[in-house]
């Protein structure tokens, strides 16, 4: 392909190639401070193309494909070429990761002890991992969490952080010096404006933590926390999973093991102060 | 080399990796990857010194190789077990078959549909039992439908509701509209049986199919796949009484072209002739995984079309479909 570019976030190596040099441009300035792939090999390979050679120029229309591919993804605009490209990415290790039992969930990390916090899309999973980093935590990811099957273990994977709407202003006030990439308005998603994990989460990203916590956030109600049941949470991260029924028993037992070992919460939010708060009595109280 | 060669050298001479850096890793993954043969080759490369992200990828891949090869042996055996009232033998297909027979072509390939060859006259059993075990039609176009049951060599393809896997239920191995009709009662009284009631086609009977697959039918999509497949039941089962075996199908020409393609792309005999059309086809894959010469693509996928019916019956089928799109 034209342009390309490596990259390794978390365990995983990403080689990303684009008819079009805008999209790896964005991608070369935000993930500068990341690693390449081990051994110069990237598990997934990620294309943005033109479906025919003179959507390059006129209207360009960024195409979506890799490794693995969803027939229905829709093409985008080439001023969200990032966000093809980050869509690209999860893309692959939605439908390709082995390795890990894929957890749709945002992770922070403290004293070497992750908490993990799952959700539908706008419950606010992304925003509250923002704004818990910018009180201390360390971030581990906003999208996927990675439990190792073997292990036990949670791995990072700090992508950029994909901020939607309103939590683009809130996580602007908490990281007042953070990088950010282009704002997109009007994507199918809403605005999305991606921001750079901080240093501190990039520097770490190699170091797993053991599962602590387990939350199912919900925004836009008065404040309420419940313990949820071991059968009820090991059905919702069944369905939080993207790779559950392809890893066999090798994902029941991950998966098993972790609603064993970690007590599971959900909590009503009206506010991200407020869930800061109750999250933080719930570690206190573990 | 700028194509699927090197994925082919790699699958027949594991040692041919030595030396590959990682640009050369990249490319050769991606390409197994596109052509569904990095379980294949994660098989052929275990015990070789590898470069520690490729054990990590290749170790990936023999697991979801191992995770589908058990799938398809659970979706035969929900097939036999929907099948066991039906007093006809059901035959399984590619590369479940390869599978339950433990054969070579089996290691770490992918395994897609669930592909059944039974007698003809037993077609409407067979359907009623699947529907009755709860598989579904997928196609709702009454048009295909009928098209499908009037002319093709299996029924509509069935999805089951609840395991989501796909049967393809097959009473001969090429479509009725072909010029080429083989002798599906011969394969069915050659096959060979399998433990539980299920069987396989007779090795020669599957080579057969193979290459009636191959180059009487489609346009050669997954043509390094299928070509493996071959090459590995020719090494297992040798050629033995196969040409004429594969002249009572009316199949000689597609055979000897299949055993002249693996010579050329698993071994070192070059290609002559169209030969060498059909080995640009067949590695038609650069180092992004992406398809390439568009042209040499679109005389395969016409050729396809024309292999499958007659000129008139094409130009009417062609005309209902683009009504219809």
């Amino acid at each position: 392909m034209r342009h390309a570019f490596l990259v390794r976030i978390g365990p995983v190596g990403f080689r990303i190639g684009s008819d079009w040099r805008a999209p790896i441009a964005d991608l070369e300035t935000l993930y500068r401070d990341y690693p390449k792939p081990q051994d110069g090999v990237p598990d997934f390979t990620v294309r943005l193309f033109a479906r025919r050679p003179w959507r390059r120029i006129v209207r360009p229309s960024v195409e979506i494909g890799g490794d693995y591919m969803l027939p229905e993804a829709a093409p985008l605009p080439l001023r969200q070429g990032l966000l093809a490209a980050e869509m690209a990415m999860n893309l692959q290790m939605a439908l390709g990761a082995r390795r890990y039992l894929l957890l749709h969930a945002s992770a922070v990390e403290r004293d070497g002890r992750a908490l993990l916090m799952t959700g539908i899309s706008g419950a606010g999973k992304s925003t509250l991992a923002t704004l818990l980093a910018a009180k201390g935590w360390r971030f581990m990811g906003d999208e996927f969490a990675l439990l190792d099957p073997l292990t036990g273990l949670i791995h990072a994977f700090p992508r950029l952080v994909s901020l939607k709407n309103a939590a683009i202003a809130a996580a602007e006030a908490a990281w007042p010096d953070a990088r950010m990439g282009p704002l997109m308005p009007a994507t199918p998603k809403g605005d999305i404006r991606h921001m750079v994990p901080d240093a501190r989460a990039i520097a770490a990203m190699d170091t797993p933590a053991v599962p602590a916590l387990l939350v199912f956030p919900r925004y836009g109600f008065d404040a309420e926390t419940r313990p949820v049941p071991p059968a009820e949470a090991f059905v919702r991260m069944t369905q939080a999973s993207t790779n559950y029924v392809a890893l066999g028993e090798a994902g029941f037992r991950a998966l098993t093991g972790l609603i064993a070992d970690v007590p599971s919460v959900a909590i009503d939010y009206p506010d991200g102060a407020r869930a800061i708060e109750q999250v933080e009595a719930l570690w206190a109280a573990l | 080399m700028n194509d699927a060669r090197i994925l082919a050298r790699a699958l027949t001479d594991p040692a041919s990796i030595v030396g590959l850096d990682g640009d050369g890793w990249t490319a050769l993954l991606a390409m197994a990857r596109a052509e569904q043969l990095i379980g294949t080759l994660a098989m052929r490369l275990d015990g070789l010194p590898l470069p520690g992200a490729v054990t990590a990828i290749l170790a990936d891949a023999r697991a979801a190789a191992e995770h589908g090869r058990r799938a398809a042996l659970w979706e035969a055996e929900m097939a036999r077990r929907a099948l066991s009232a039906v007093d006809c033998p059901v035959i399984l297909l590619k590369g479940t078959a390869f599978v339950a027979a433990g054969l070579s072509a089996g290691q770490g390939r992918a395994i897609g549909d669930l592909d059944i060859l039974v007698p003809r006259a037993s077609i409407g059993a067979v359907e009623t039992a699947l529907l009755a075990a709860g598989w579904e039609w997928v196609k709702p176009d009454p048009y295909d439908d009928v098209y499908y049951r009037r002319w093709m060599h299996e029924l509509p393809p069935l999805i089951h509701r609840e395991r989501d896997r796909m049967i393809d239920v097959h009473h001969t191995i090429l479509p009725l509209t072909a010029r080429i009709t083989p002798d599906a009662a011969a394969l069915i009284e050659g096959s060979v049986a399998l433990e539980k009631g299920l069987r396989t086609l007779s090795p020669n009977g599957m080579l057969i199919h193979a290459a009636a697959h191959l180059f009487a039918d489609g346009d050669l999509a997954g043509g390094l796949r299928n070509l493996w497949d071959i090459h590995c039941l020719v090494n297992e089962f040798g050629t033995q009484d196969l040409d004429a075996e594969a002249r009572r199908h009316g199949l000689q020409r597609e055979v000897s072209r299949s055993l002249r393609l693996v010579a050329a792309v698993f071994g070192d005999r070059p290609a002559h002739g169209l030969d060498r059309l059909y080995l640009r086809r067949i590695t038609a894959r650069d180092d992004w995984g992406r398809p390439i010469r568009p042209i040499t693509r679109l005389a395969f996928y016409v050729r396809s079309h024309w292999l499958r019916m007659p000129p008139a019956m094409l130009i009417r089928h062609l005309w209902t479909k683009w009504r219809k799109a």
